[in-house]
């Protein structure tokens, strides 16, 4: 009897299985998103210090925890990659980490225009984007290594290596952050968390990051299965021109 | 812009859709990518077994 | 342990007698200092405000210009393998490597970061502490970047690539170290900075050669 994940773990199972569940994930999605914009822009209440800039928060914070939990998940599936071999944990990791910087770079981009009437400038180098702009480089570097190296099998591999590398020091990047932080920042400059939430305003942030979850889950296997399919036409190409060089060498002989 | 979609957004209302829209601009043209690379790798795979190449597992069934 | 005194002894030798790294690595130091006053205008109040910062960063940036040799060279002669299926264990190489690396690099830049001060006005009463966490945190920089050098050895792009996935990596390092000086500019918290600096360090002297050798083996296989 094999387990769930040993089930799932099969390529040829992943793309019966993914491909039966891809677009009930992806149409829920697109309905709670639907509902938590509902929400965001027609039940919600404008903050009262901030006004309506507030509204951008509901797809900021899914964004921002979208970029933590993806590299959460690469970091995993490298680490399952590294330890079992499994070529679908590799799969997993080279397709999240394209997501995971797209939604680190929007997470950038909404706080940053979030910042700028609220602040009053677009950036600050405050700890919290401070250390997500190091997470955004984090992602970059995964990208550009693996795109850097011939031989597939040894890219995936040392971009796994540098994932857990990766993921060891982020805890210790964000805790040397929050210490200069101090340091050079008294908290004058910025009034970072304000007011405790109002569920009012919860619901629908809550609503939006199920939906932004949801969306990253239909987006990644989407991701997956293309990547499996990539990975079959590279093969049968590199079967077919090794079985044409031996009837070559046949006809030679 | 003000009032798009019956909704007042106040002085800063293009901050608050510029950020939308950067969200809406990235993510839709990451579906987008996902949807035309799939339909690549799929045609592709059509080729080859219009070619008579086929997987071993689908050879043996 | 004499396998490992005999390597370190070897890439000490080599770095002096070989193609002049410490030169190009110094001479790199000084030139990065010298362009940003260039850049930043001749106010010397502002230059002896930003100077340790200065100084911290142009070293970073040096110690990163060295470190694609540390593999390389080994990996085209073929020393590397040779080393590899010794009896001697892959992370024991990689820490020779990277403390050869520190010796030959870090200390030497280190110990220039006074000189430079002087050109950007720095407080002499800053100079020990200065070099100390330079000292202390150089250790970090050499190690850490053992790690970059090990990935990028195969990729085409060796020198850019180890700046992009090295770089963030210093940043607890910088931050440390600048909180160390800084401390005494007048800011409480230098010993605790110094503290963490070395606990850095001594962290990545553990725990980086595993993740080089780790690389490296993948490459040799």
């Amino acid at each position: 009897m094999q387990t769930l994940t040993q089930r799932l773990a099969n390529p040829t199972r992943f793309m019966e299985l993914s491909g039966s569940v891809l677009p009930w994930i992806a149409g829920a999605a697109a309905v709670v998103i639907a509902y938590g914009l509902y929400l965001a822009f027609y039940v919600a209440p404008p903050d009262y210090q901030q006004g309506e800039t507030a509204r951008i928060m509901y797809i900021h914070v899914p964004c921002a925890w979208l970029a933590m939990a993806v590299y959460a998940m690469v970091a995993m599936s490298a680490f399952g990659f590294l330890v079992f071999r499994h070529p679908l944990a590799d799969v997993s990791a080279k397709t999240a980490v394209p997501l995971g910087a797209a939604f680190t770079f929007l997470a950038l981009v909404t706080g940053s225009l979030w910042g700028r009437p609220t602040w009053g400038t677009y950036w600050v180098w405050d700890a919290r984007l401070t250390s997500v702009l190091i997470l955004f480089f984090l992602y970059l570097g995964l990208m550009a290594l693996r795109s850097s190296i011939e031989d597939d099998s040894l890219a995936s591999k040392l971009t796994a290596i540098l994932a857990l590398v990766g993921i060891v020091m982020l805890p210790i990047i964000k805790f040397s952050v929050d210490f200069g932080n101090t340091l050079h920042q008294p908290a004058s400059v910025l009034r970072v968390g304000g007011p405790t939430i109002d569920t009012a305003m919860l619901t629908p942030l809550l609503v939006m990051a199920l939906g932004f979850t949801l969306m990253f889950v239909a987006m990644h296997f989407k991701a997956m299965r293309n990547e499996i399919l990539r990975r079959r036409v590279r093969a049968l190409q590199l079967a077919q021109v090794e079985k044409a060089q031996a009837s070559q060498l046949a006809a030679a002989e | 812009m003000e009032l798009l979609l019956g909704i007042d957004l106040g002085p800063h209302a293009s901050f608050i859709w510029a950020a939308y829209g950067a969200v809406v601009a990235v993510i839709g043209g990451l579906i987008a990518w996902l949807y035309i690379d799939g339909r690549i790798q799929q045609r592709k795979l059509a080729v080859l077994a219009e070619r008579g190449v086929r997987r071993r597992s689908a050879r043996r069934a | 342990m004499s396998a490992f005194l005999a390597l370190l002894k070897r890439d000490l030798m080599l770095s002096v007698r070989q193609g002049g790294a410490l030169g190009t690595a110094l001479g790199f130091y000084m030139l990065v200092v010298t362009l940003l006053p260039l850049g930043l205008g001749q106010d010397l109040n502002l230059l002896s405000r930003i100077a340790p910062g200065i100084l911290w960063i142009a070293l970073l940036l040096a110690a990163l210009l060295s470190l694609g040799r540390v593999f390389s060279s080994d990996h085209e002669d073929g020393t590397l393998d040779v080393l590899a299926t010794g009896r001697m264990p892959l992370e024991m190489v990689v820490g020779a490597k990277a403390l050869a690396h520190w010796i030959s690099t870090g200390i030497p830049l280190a110990l220039t970061a006074p000189v430079l001060g002087l050109m950007l006005n720095l407080d002499i009463a800053v100079y020990p502490l200065l070099m100390a966490t330079m000292l202390v945190g150089t250790p970090a920089v050499s190690f850490i970047g053992a790690v970059g050098a090990a990935l990028t050895l195969r990729s085409y792009r060796g020198g850019l690539l180890i700046a992009l996935l090295v770089l963030p990596l210093y940043v607890p390092t910088l931050i440390f170290g600048m909180a160390a000086v800084n401390g005494l500019l007048g800011v409480s918290g230098t010993s605790a900075a110094m503290l963490i600096l070395a606990a850095l360090s001594l962290t990545s002297v553990v725990l980086c050669p595993f993740a080089a050798a780790a690389a490296l083996r993948v490459q040799m296989q």
